[in-house]
C-alpha cells in the first residue's frame, strides 16, 4: 500500500454524498470511474468516512461484477455474451480478441495496461448483435475480422499519439 | 420554466404545449435509443439540424411557447423498436419511416423530403418486393398494439413539455385532486394489472397490502435492473418515455401513502440513467415532483440508484439491500417486501413496465384495460425480439398473441434460409419452446402450463444451427456466475449442473447424466432461497423435455446434431477430392494426418484436436467438417 496516496480525488467524491452506508455503491462507482479500478489505499479512507467496517466495504467491492481491484487497461473492451449475441456468434469474437492480445479468461488485461477484455452478460443492444463496447462506446454487428480491425485502429491511434 | 402551483396552472401549460406541438407541422424524429445511437443516429441528428439551419429553416428542438407555423421540429426520440433497420428516422406529417439512414443521406432528406415533400424510395422499408413508406403499414408494426410504448419514438424523449402536450400527468392530477387513494387501488385491482417483471403478481393486491401497513415511512421502488440477457423493454421505456414511469410511480406513492421513490437501474444502461435524471430535474423544476405538488399538499421525491453488475439484484430483497449500500443478497421470506422492504420499511416494488401501465389505467379506466388481451392476463406486453430472426427489435402486443404471430408475422420469420428450431422465453429463468408450442398464447398462465414463463419479456429465436445442450450450458454458466452464493442449493447445485453440461458438450458425457441433471434440478428448484435459484434449472429442464434426443446424441454417440459443439466436430478427408498434396499433414500441429503423396490422406480421429487447420489449408475443398 502506498503511504503517500493522494486522497484529494476521493475526498471530493465523498463530499458529494451523505456520509452513510447507503452511499457506498455510488462512491465506489465514482472512484472507479476516475481510477478505472479501486486502489487498495481507498478502502480504509472511505470506510472511516462513511462509518462502515473495512471488511464490509471490501465485501461490497468484491460482490459486484463492475468493481475491479486490479488496474484495468486504457481501453476496456467489453464483449457482449448475452443470449442474443451468443446465438449470433459472440464467442468467436471474444476468442479472437483474446488470441490477438494474448489474454485469457483469467488474464484480462495486457501487461502494458493498454487493453482489458471482459465479457458482459447483456448490453441491451440485442438488435445489433453481436456487439462490443470500447470504453462505453458501442460497436454493432461485429465479426472476428472487424474486431481485429478495431484493435488495429486503436493501436494505430496510440502509436500516433506517442509520436 | 416557472414552478406550477396549482392544477389550473398545469392545465394552462398543457394548452400552450399542445398548441406548440400541433403547430409543428413538419417533424423529423431521429431515434435516440441505445441501438440506433450505436449505429450513429446522433451524428445524423446533428447533420440534419445543421443542414436545415444552413438553409435558413426554423428548427425547434424544444417546444416553443408561441407556435410559429413554419418551424420544423427536430426530435431525438425514444426507441422506435425496429432496431434491425436502424438508424431510423421518422418524417411527419407523412408518417414515413426511413431505415438504415446514413449521414450521407441527410442532404437528400432535407432537400427532397423536408423542403420538397417527396419520398426517398431508397430509404423506405421493403419486404418481398413491396415498399412500405409509412411506418404504421410495415408488417412489423401493423400487428402491434402500442399502448405503453405509444409515445416511444413519437416524442422528444427529453422533453417534459411534449409529454404534457400529449396528456401526460393528467392521471396524476386526477389522483391528486379527484379521487381517494382507495379509489386508485380499486381501479388498479379491477384492471387486473399483473406485474410485468416476471412473476405476474397482481399489482392491485400488492398495492393494497402495502397501503395497509401501519409503519412509516413507506417506499416506492422501481426495479429497472433488467438483467435477463436478451431483454431491453424496460430500458426502452426509461430512455424513450421516462415521464410515464415517473407518473406511474407517483400515482403508486399517492395510493399507498409514500413520498419517496427509488429507481434502481442497471449499470449497463447509462443512457436510461441520463434520460431519467433529466426527466426528474424537469419535473422538479415545474413543481410536478417535490414538495407540495401542484399545491396539493402531497410530496414525492425520486432517487436513482445505479446497479453495479449483479443479476441477483433483480430479486426484490437483494435489490433493496443494494440500494442500502450492501451486498445484493436475497433474504429469507416472509416477511415480504411490502412489510419489510427498503430500510426495513413497507415497500412497494414493481418493475418499469408495470408502473408505466398505470397512468393509462387511471385515465381510461379498468374496463378499457381489461378489454385488451385475455381475462386473466389483460393488457399488452412489450417483448424484445432477438436472435436469428429477420426483424429484431422491440415490440408490444396484446397479451394472448401467439408465438407464431410474433415470430413469423411481426418478426418476419427466420434470418436467411435457416429453419426455426426453438424460442427461448423468460431469460435464464424461462424455457425453450419448440414448433409444437408456436400456437401457445403469450400470457402468464398459458406459458407456465408449457414449462416456460413470460419473465421480463425477452424472446430469443434460435435456428437449427443452435445446439440446445450448448444453450442449456450457456444459461447455466450465466446463473452459476451470477449466483450470489448465499444458499447452498444454488451455489453448489448450479456449479455441479454446469460441470455436467460442460462435460456433455465436450464429448465426455456419461450414462446417467440426464437423470442426474433432472435430480439436481428438482432439488434446486425446491430448496433454493430466492426466485432466481428456484428457476435456475428451468432452461435445462425445458431443453431436456423438448430435445432429449440431442442430449442423448451428445452422450452416447459423441455427436452434436446441430454441429455447434466444436469439441464434437469431426474432420474427415474426402478421398475423391484429395489430390494427396500433403499440405494438411504438414500443417497439422499434432501430426494426426497421414498418407502417401498423390494418394488420399486420412485423419486419425484419436489424435485430432479439432483445430480446423487442415480445413483452412486445403486448396481443393477435400477436408470436411462432420457433425
Amino acid at each position: 500500500m502506498k503511504k503517500d496516496f493522494d486522497f484529494t480525488v476521493v475526498d471530493n467524491i465523498l463530499a458529494k454524498y451523505p456520509a452513510e452506508e447507503l452511499s457506498t455503491i455510488a462512491i465506489l462507482q465514482d472512484v472507479q470511474e476516475y481510477y478505472h479500478y479501486l486502489p487498495e489505499e481507498v478502502f480504509p479512507h472511505i470506510a472511516k468516512a462513511i462509518n462502515v467496517g473495512e471488511a464490509r466495504l471490501y465485501g461490497v467491492a468484491t460482490f459486484y461484477e463492475n468493481f475491479s481491484l486490479d488496474p484495468k487497461g486504457k481501453y476496456v473492451i467489453r464483449c457482449c455474451d448475452g443470449t442474443a449475441c451468443h446465438v449470433r456468434g459472440s464467442l468467436p469474437i471474444l476468442n479472437k480478441l483474446r488470441e490477438e492480445l494474448g489474454l485469457s479468461e483469467e488474464k484480462k488485461t495486457t501487461d502494458d495496461l493498454m487493453f482489458t477484455v471482459e465479457t458482459v452478460s447483456c448490453l441491451g443492444a440485442c438488435g445489433l448483435a453481436p456487439v462490443l463496447t470500447v470504453n462505453g462506446e458501442t460497436y454493432p454487428a461485429m465479426t472476428p475480422e472487424k474486431a481485429v480491425e478495431l484493435l488495429n485502429e486503436l493501436r494505430a491511434k496510440e502509436a500516433a499519439a506517442n509520436e | 420554466m416557472n414552478k406550477l402551483n396549482s392544477r389550473e396552472e398545469l392545465t394552462a401549460l398543457r394548452k400552450v404545449c399542445k398548441a406548440a406541438f400541433d403547430g409543428e407541422k413538419k417533424k423529423i424524429l431521429v431515434c435516440g435509443g441505445t441501438g440506433c445511437v450505436a449505429g450513429g443516429s446522433l451524428n445524423i441528428f446533428d447533420k440534419l439540424k445543421g443542414l436545415l439551419e444552413e438553409k435558413g429553416v426554423n428548427v425547434d428542438v424544444e417546444l416553443a411557447d408561441e407556435p410559429h407555423g413554419d418551424a420544423v421540429g427536430m426530435k431525438k426520440s425514444g426507441c422506435h423498436g425496429f432496431c434491425e433497420m436502424g438508424p431510423l428516422v421518422r418524417i411527419e406529417p407523412q408518417g414515413w419511416l426511413y431505415t438504415k439512414v446514413k449521414v450521407e443521406d441527410c442532404e437528400e432528406i432535407v432537400e427532397k423530403t423536408i423542403l420538397g415533400g417527396e419520398m426517398i424510395e431508397r430509404l423506405v422499408y421493403k419486404q418481398n418486393g413491396e415498399i412500405y413508406p409509412k411506418q404504421e403499414e410495415i408488417p412489423f408494426y401493423k400487428k402491434q398494439t402500442r399502448v405503453v410504448l405509444e409515445s416511444c419514438g413519437h416524442i422528444n424523449a427529453s422533453s417534459i413539455r411534449e409529454y404534457i402536450a400529449l396528456g401526460g400527468y393528467t392521471a396524476l392530477e386526477k389522483c391528486l385532486f379527484d379521487v381517494t387513494p382507495d379509489d386508485i387501488i380499486n381501479e388498479v385491482s379491477e384492471s387486473n394489472l399483473r406485474g410485468r417483471g416476471g412473476g405476474g403478481f397482481a399489482a392491485g393486491r400488492k398495492w393494497a397490502s402495502c397501503a395497509k401497513q401501519k409503519e412509516e415511512p413507506k417506499y416506492i421502488v422501481c426495479n429497472g435492473d433488467e438483467g435477463d440477457p436478451g431483454a431491453f423493454m424496460d430500458r426502452s421505456i426509461m430512455e424513450g418515455d421516462p415521464h410515464r414511469l415517473l407518473e406511474g410511480m407517483m400515482i403508486a406513492g399517492i395510493a399507498i401513502g409514500s413520498s419517496e421513490g427509488y429507481i434502481y437501474v442497471r449499470a449497463e444502461y447509462p443512457l436510461a440513467v441520463d434520460r431519467l435524471r433529466t426527466a426528474i430535474a424537469q419535473a422538479e423544476e415545474l413543481g410536478i415532483l417535490g414538495d407540495n405538488i401542484l399545491g396539493s399538499g402531497k410530496s414525492f421525491h425520486v432517487h436513482i440508484n445505479r446497479g453495479a453488475g449483479a443479476f441477483v439484484c433483480g430479486e426484490g430483497s437483494a435489490l433493496t439491500a443494494s440500494i442500502e449500500g450492501k451486498r445484493g443478497m436475497p433474504r429469507v421470506k416472509p416477511p415480504r417486501t411490502v412489510e419489510h422492504g427498503l430500510f426495513d420499511k413497507p415497500t412497494n416494488l414493481n418493475n418499469v413496465e408495470t408502473y408505466a401501465n398505470v397512468p393509462m389505467i387511471i385515465n381510461k379506466g379498468a374496463a378499457w384495460y381489461k378489454a385488451i388481451g385475455p381475462e386473466n392476463s389483460p393488457g399488452t406486453k412489450a417483448f424484445a425480439l432477438t436472435g436469428t430472426i429477420r426483424n429484431t427489435g422491440l415490440i408490444e402486443v396484446p397479451m394472448g398473441t401467439t408465438l407464431r404471430e410474433v415470430i413469423f408475422d411481426i418478426g418476419g420469420g427466420m434470418k436467411g434460409d435457416t429453419k426455426f428450431k426453438a424460442v427461448q422465453i423468460g431469460g435464464p429463468s424461462g424455457g425453450c419452446l419448440t414448433e409444437k408450442d408456436l400456437d401457445v398464447p403469450l400470457d402468464f398462465d398459458s406459458l407456465k402450463s408449457v414449462g416456460a414463463m413470460i419473465g421480463s419479456g425477452g424472446l430469443v429465436v434460435m435456428d437449427d444451427k443452435t445446439c440446445m445442450v450448448e444453450i442449456a450450458r450457456f444459461f447455466m454458466n450465466f446463473t452459476q456466475n451470477e449466483s450470489c452464493g448465499k444458499c447452498v442449493p444454488c451455489r453448489e447445485g448450479t456449479k455441479r449442473m454446469l460441470e455436467i453440461l460442460e462435460r456433455i458438450t465436450a464429448g465426455n458425457g456419461q450414462d446417467g447424466d440426464i437423470e442426474l441433471l433432472e435430480e439436481l434440478a428438482d432439488t434446486i428448484s425446491n430448496t433454493a432461497l430466492c426466485g432466481l435459484g428456484k428457476t435456475a434449472p428451468s432452461p435445462v429442464i425445458s431443453t431436456i423435455k423438448n430435445f432429449r434426443d440431442e442430449y442423448e446424441a451428445h452422450i452416447y454417440q459423441k455427436r452434436c446434431p446441430a454441429g455447434a459443439c466444436s469439441k464434437l466436430k469431426r474432420y474427415v478427408i474426402d478421398a475423391e477430392k484429395c489430390k494427396g498434396c500433403s499440405k494438411c499433414a504438414r500443417n497439422c500441429p499434432v501430426s494426426a494426418i497421414d498418407g502417401k503423396i498423390k494418394s488420399p490422406y486420412v485423419i486419425d480421429q484419436d489424435k485430432c484436436i479439432k483445430c480446423g487447420a487442415c480445413l483452412s489449408n486445403c486448396s481443393f475443398g477435400a477436408v470436411k467438417e462432420e457433425a
